[in-house]
């Protein structure tokens, strides 16, 4: 396995996430366009509302940028760490940053026995990794190291950015659509339907423009979601490139999806963007549309494609699944 | 002025930009070398001034592998000489100082005592770091080498490497028998 087909994919994944972010825009854009002209009744207002919109997408996905990653982290509740607390994550970590040849990125903990891990941040400059106690406690160092590569991954790939920006940008989306969901059907459709002048193409313009408020948060969620399923993937390849040890990967995995444990301060906003998926419940009919993560059997077994071994049946992991 | 004088310096002056690029290039990469060649050397030292201190926690509990302990001390001081004989006899000497190690770590597996000693832990832990962050510098170091050696090498670069003097660098060689060792769990979990 060259390495030159990972700077491929790291580009080919800078090129995408441009694509995907312009495609969120996008749907940002008409939404706002159909919305402006509904309320407004003429094209000139779906100017102004798509203009509003952009301008209210890009201010948050700025914001995000460069405070979404602090934000990320004082949810989830992560702590620095120094030497003195936690040497060994420490030096997994910047042997992992030496392997993908990155800055030494800060490092959290988070206080909860479920084990999961996460890495934000807009570049690999300013890049942090957090990690539960859990963790800690329940991998052994090769195991942390698999998934302490993964993360590094994300950051090496610039995944991270992508979570931001385009998170904020789907949020934004949601938020406009229930907005103008809400108006509807709290009086401003009575309003512009006693308006004279108002006509059929209003009519039109209104229905389509509802339409588009129920289906563009679906869209655009699924786009995210489907790039980030692709992602995870990638980041554990990524990992074994970094570590050369696949099994470590695959029994952190393992005993991850063993784990009963639920991660409390893991919420829908943030889920995406952990280790696996730390709001189980959904991880078991996970090869929908809308699960953030691959199903871990469907990890598990590509990288028992690198070693040569067959693949295991959902059912051999032990978990809660 | 002649209209063939002003081609003919134009070439001049394009030829000259195009030399000073490949030379600028040339000498970038040999300092890249050079930094990642001082990453190595950084935890090379730092094992070397781990090891007395293993010796030192571990020498009293272990009665019958003294010899192995004689290994590792005999390992550091050639590995310590090497230092000034360029990356090739280096990672030899190195190479054998990480087997020697691995043998001492497994010995250590049978002593209950040292496996639970705080100190013998925390000196075990800073020499596989440094053991995994040699390995990984290394690879950039002779991705790097790699690069360069390529580069003089080549057509255009390998006229200006010839008369500039660029000469190829040495690898600092991975451990050729690595692939059959039996990897020792070091792990602390």
């Amino acid at each position: 396995m060259a390495t030159g087909s990972f700077h491929g994919q790291i580009s080919a994944n800078k090129r995408n996430s441009f694509l995907m972010a312009a495609l969120v825009v996008a749907v940002l854009g008409v939404l706002g366009f159909a919305i402006g002209f509904a309320v407004v009744g003429d094209p000139a207002g779906g100017i102004g509302a798509l203009i509003l919109a952009i301008g209210f997408g890009s201010i948050s996905g700025l914001a995000s940028y460069f405070g979404g990653d602090k934000l990320v982290l004082t949810v989830s509740g992560a702590k620095p760490v120094d030497e003195a607390s936690a040497p060994q994550l420490l030096n997994v970590v910047r042997e992992m940053a030496t392997a993908a040849n990155v800055p030494m990125p800060a490092v959290y903990l988070i206080d909860d026995s479920a084990p999961n891990a996460f890495a934000t941040g807009r570049d690999p400059q300013h890049a942090s990794i957090a990690v539960t106690t859990g963790l800690l406690e329940k991998l052994d160092r090769e195991e942390l190291q698999g998934v302490i590569g993964h993360e590094l991954s994300h950051v090496r790939n610039f995944d991270i950015r992508f979570a931001l920006i385009v998170g904020v940008m789907v949020g934004a989306i949601a938020i406009l659509a229930d907005f103008f969901l809400r108006f509807t059907f709290w009086g401003g459709g009575r309003r512009s339907n006693s308006r004279e002048g108002g006509g059929g193409a209003q009519a039109i313009v209104f229905v389509i423009a509802i339409v588009l408020a129920i289906v563009a948060p679906l869209v655009s969620r699924f786009i995210q979601l489907a790039v980030n399923r692709q992602r995870e993937y990638l980041a554990d390849a990524s990992s074994v490139e970094l570590t050369r040890n696949p099994y470590g990967l695959e029994r952190a995995l393992a005993k991850i999806s063993g784990d009963p444990e639920v991660l409390e301060v893991a919420n829908r906003g943030t889920q995406h963007m952990y280790f696996t998926n730390p709001i189980k419940k959904f991880e078991a009919r996970a090869s929908g549309l809308m699960s953030t993560h691959p199903p871990i059997v469907d990890r598990i077994n590509r990288l028992r494609q690198l070693t040569g071994e067959g693949p295991i049946q959902a059912g051999e992991l032990a978990g809660p699944d | 002025m002649d209209p063939v004088l002003i081609i003919i310096l134009a070439v001049v002056v394009v030829l000259v930009v195009v030399v000073i690029g490949i030379y600028n290039g040339l000498i970038q990469k040999r300092l890249r070398i050079d930094e990642a060649f001082a990453q190595i050397e950084v935890q090379l030292k730092r094992r070397h001034d781990l090891i007395p201190n293993l010796v030192n926690a571990v020498k009293g509990y272990m009665g019958f592998e003294q010899k192995v302990l004689t290994d590792v001390t005999n390992a550091r001081a050639n590995a310590v000489a090497a230092g000034a004989q360029g990356p090739a006899q280096q990672a030899a000497a190195e190479n054998m100082l990480t087997s020697s190690l691995r043998s001492l770590f497994a010995v250590v597996e049978n002593y209950p005592e040292l496996k639970a000693n705080q100190n013998v832990l925390e000196l075990q832990e800073q020499l596989t770091t440094t053991e995994n962050q040699i390995s990984f510098s290394r690879q950039h170091y002779n991705a790097t080498v790699l690069d360069y050696n390529t580069n003089i090498a080549t057509f255009p670069s390998v006229l200006i490497a010839g008369v500039f003097g660029f000469t190829k660098r040495e690898f600092f060689d991975a451990e050729p028998e690595a692939a059959n060792v039996p990897t020792v769990d070091l792990s602390l979990g």
